[in-house]
């Protein structure tokens, strides 16, 4: 395996990280107006995921600058030609990250309410956009001799590419209940295990579904022999299965461990059904963007890996830690704890 | 069809500027306002003085308030590269992409991480500990912006690299690194931040003085600033001008447009004020005023140095690019680096001012200088929108120096229109967002910092 190959698995690795964790913070956003009876509760939510959705939220930005200095064919066709979408996820995600910081800033019920919508529409929209958006680099977009996009922001969506956006939303949703069940106490955690429960269904069913349908976008559209693309779709859909048993048996820390595989078992697909290219044109299939007309030059690529071997360890230790510095579960004492609010945090 | 009177390259160019400008009135405060709140918070640690608590709580609140928009507005900067600048990432990416690629894992991935942990780990951790991760936030975004430096510093003065099959490649990584043209910049930039973290810091303590309540306390966060401010502000004027000593040799273009110097001179006078000289029909100005000189000492170090005239310049590179207008916005460039220059004086002379009356323990007594204060608190902001214009805007007609122009380097395929709602949609974010900041920055900075008894600490 050359370093173009590795650096292929590494942004791999890179959007796995980012759909295991903010897919959890998503999926606390989603579940926003669903679960908190009042106003305490609604904290209480924006206080699980406060510590850390920042922090998950930059394997995005990672993921995207990899691309840039390992792929940069790749990211000038993705970045420009998904244009409009990438419009709409960067305007929601703009106002989600404000809905953390700002919401607590000021305690009149409309603008709490408006900020906490703001997270909500946010979390589902970009969900749904990054599903529609890796579904289209199997499925594949249209692409001139020169990598040039051609096509509009219709060509992107087809009932394929629009249920995978579905498919992540629900995973997600699911993925955020199974984290707040371990996060939450007493009735609050009662009801996050019963959301849970129910969304394990509709979750294992749209996600086996889209994994399924990818080995066959593969295999169509890429050229994909059904056998390696089918290894991790038939592992997501195991985990998702071990998700439905273990929600039911109300198994905090195993059901959040496959809601967290699953999302890694989508990206494992997407990314198996798409190697070795990196994005496939369709019609034409000879435009295709492969691994190695996108890689930039040998040198950089080493020069990046020395640098991801250095730093990679490290936020694996540090991101782990932050998350054992706020293992407590959240009620009760919490209650007037509010995210950010350094007068209610800050007493020594 | 109607014709368009703006072009798709105009367009993105709006928005490049628009986002950069935004997105850098966030991230110097985070730069400087960061080590500060470090330092009262361990000031508090080793004297355990609650008043110390109280200001690191109070202007921590402001710090999370800015740090949030410029998380924001950097996810714009990254991404707009490819969605705008699809030619230029192309050809760019290997050399450009990989500062920015370590920036993430090495820098921005641990600031967030780490506000994080300051944010709610004050019951969490043990005090010393709490007190590291704040450091460590301060630390990790001078690491950010030394690496977004090296990337920009790169367009203004490519080394390092090598042109295989039209495109940029890496072949030296130390010579990217230590690009002496980004480490001067990186240093300005730091200052910069420093400036903006004490500035803001002082004016808004002044307004507090002003309101004549908790005096004591605010007495105290003034001096901390003017601490900074003072050597921050004079450095700034020394190091600003060794900055422009390495855009002479590596953009001449960019200093003679900055001066409107037409003709190559030897000595060369400073340009304090002048009506007319901004372009080839009317090079000599109708009025100046000049100091003789000091512009042959700023742009060479040598009072006799000499700097060569945009007419020369042209000359030069249309011999060796080609046909093509390589002078950039004259009048824009002199007056931008007016503003920034002389805004700079301001400042240094604000906290000058402010370090003698608080020396003579009249600083929360003498309201008039106290309102020059809270006015001095938008110096910053201005200077370096300035700085970016005259960096930016001086390097063209190229978006990196002598390689790529601008009109090569947009996106192909993308319509005027596209760009045009795109742009629309950022401008009335930024200006919805940037007033919602606004209105929250001065409501929490008119507030009285907490009491540190408040209930509902566990």
């Amino acid at each position: 395996m050359g370093l173009e190959e590795v650096w292929f698995v590494a942004i791999g690795v890179l959007w796995s990280g980012y759909f295991l964790l903010e897919g959890f913070d998503f999926g606390v956003g989603i579940l926003l107006p669903v679960l908190p009876r009042d106003e305490r509760e609604r904290a209480l939510m924006f206080r699980s995921i406060g510590p850390v959705w920042d922090g998950n939220e930059v394997w995005l930005v990672v993921a995207a600058g990899a691309t840039f200095a390992a792929f940069p064919a790749w990211y000038a066709t993705l970045f420009s030609g998904f244009y409009v979408a990438l419009l709409l996820i960067l305007v929601l995600l703009i106002v989600r990250v404000l809905s953390f910081e700002w919401r607590e800033r000021h305690d009149g019920a409309r603008w709490r309410a408006a900020w906490l919508w703001a997270n909500t529409i946010g979390s589902i929209g970009a969900s749904f956009l990054w599903g529609v958006a890796l579904a289209n680099f199997v499925e594949g977009v249209p692409l001139d001799s020169s990598h040039v996009f051609t096509g509009g922001i219709v060509d992107l969506f087809s009932p394929y590419t629009v249920t995978a956006g579905l498919a992540v939303v629900v995973m997600f949703a699911l993925h955020g209940a199974t984290y707040l069940t371990l996060r939450l106490t007493g009735d609050f955690h009662r009801r996050a295990s019963a959301i849970a429960r129910r969304l394990a269904i509709p979750a294992a069913v749209l996600g086996i579904g889209i994994v399924a349908w990818t080995v066959l976008v593969a295999h169509d559209n890429n050229d994909r022999a059904l056998l390696p693309v089918a290894v991790p779709a038939v592992i997501t859909a195991a985990v998702l299965i071990l998700a439905l048993v273990f929600t039911r048996t109300s198994n905090g820390g195993w059901a959040f461990a496959t809601t967290g595989l699953a999302a890694i078992g989508f990206i494992a697909t997407i990314f198996t059904g798409l190697y070795p290219r990196v994005l496939v044109s369709s019609p034409t299939f000879a435009n295709s963007l492969t691994i190695s007309n996108s890689a930039t030059g040998h040198y950089a690529l080493q020069v990046i890996s020395v640098a991801a071997a250095i730093f990679t360890p490290l936020i694996l230790v540090y991101q782990g830690w932050t998350y054992y510095v706020f293992r407590t579960r959240l009620g009760g004492d919490h209650a007037t704890a509010a995210y950010g609010s350094l007068g209610d945090e800050g007493h020594p | 069809m109607i014709p368009l009177l703006v072009s798709a390259v105009d367009l993105a160019r709006i928005q490049f500027a628009t986002t950069s400008i935004y997105h850098f009135l966030f991230v110097p405060l985070t730069l400087g306002l960061a080590p500060l709140v470090a330092v009262m918070q361990t000031l508090w640690f080793r004297s355990r003085d609650d008043a110390w608590l109280r200001l690191t709580r109070f202007f921590g609140t402001l710090l999370l308030i800015n740090f949030a928009i410029g998380v924001a507005t950097g996810l714009v900067q990254e991404f707009q590269f490819g969605m705008d600048w699809s030619v230029y990432s192309n050809y760019v990416g290997g050399v450009f992409g990989a500062p920015l690629a370590i920036e993430g894992l090495a820098g921005f991935m641990v600031e967030a991480t780490f506000l994080g942990l300051w944010i709610f780990g004050w019951n969490q951790l043990p005090r010393g500990l709490h007190l590291a991760t704040i450091w460590i936030v301060a630390l990790a975004s001078w690491l950010s912006a030394y690496l977004i430096l090296v990337a920009n510093s790169w367009m203004q003065h490519p080394v390092g690299y090598e042109v295989v099959n039209g495109k940029a490649q890496l072949t030296s990584v130390s010579a990217l690194l230590t690009n002496s043209f980004g480490i001067i910049a990186w240093i300005h930039v730091i200052l910069a931040g420093l400036i903006f973290g004490s500035m803001v810091m002082f004016g808004i303590s002044c307004w507090q003085l002003l309101r004549e309540r908790n005096v004591e306390l605010f007495g105290r966060a003034a001096k901390l600033a003017l601490i900074v401010a003072v050597p921050a502000t004079l450095i700034q004027l020394s190091v600003g001008n060794r900055f422009g000593e390495a855009v002479t040799s590596a953009q001449g273009m960019k200093i003679a447009a900055s001066e409107a110097q037409w003709n190559t001179c030897e000595p060369c006078g400073f340009s304090i004020f002048q009506i007319g000289g901004f372009s080839q029909q009317d090079e000599t100005p109708s009025f100046s005023i000049t100091i003789p000189r000091v512009l042959s000492w700023m742009a060479t170090g040598s009072f006799s140095g000499k700097v060569e005239g945009l007419n020369q310049l042209q000359r030069q590179e249309r011999r060796s690019y080609g046909r093509g207008n390589y002078i950039p916005d004259v009048r824009l460039m002199y007056w931008s680096m007016r503003v920034m220059a002389m805004l700079g004086v301001a400042m240094f002379l604000v906290a000058a001012v402010g370090a003698w009356l608080h020396r003579k323990r009249k600083l929360h007594t003498t309201r008039w200088f106290l309102w020059i204060a809270v006015v001095a608190m938008s110096f910053p902001y201005i200077a370096a929108t300035a700085g970016w214009i005259l960096t930016e805007m001086g390097r063209q007609p190229w978006i990196v120096q002598n390689l790529l122009k601008t009109s090569d380097a947009v996106s192909t395929g993308l319509s005027t229109a596209t760009i045009a709602v795109s742009l629309t949609v950022f401008l009335l974010l930024y200006a919805t967002l940037g007033v919602v900041d606004f209105v929250l920055m001065r409501h929490f900075a008119r507030l009285d910092p907490p009491p540190v008894d408040q209930p509902g600490g566990a």
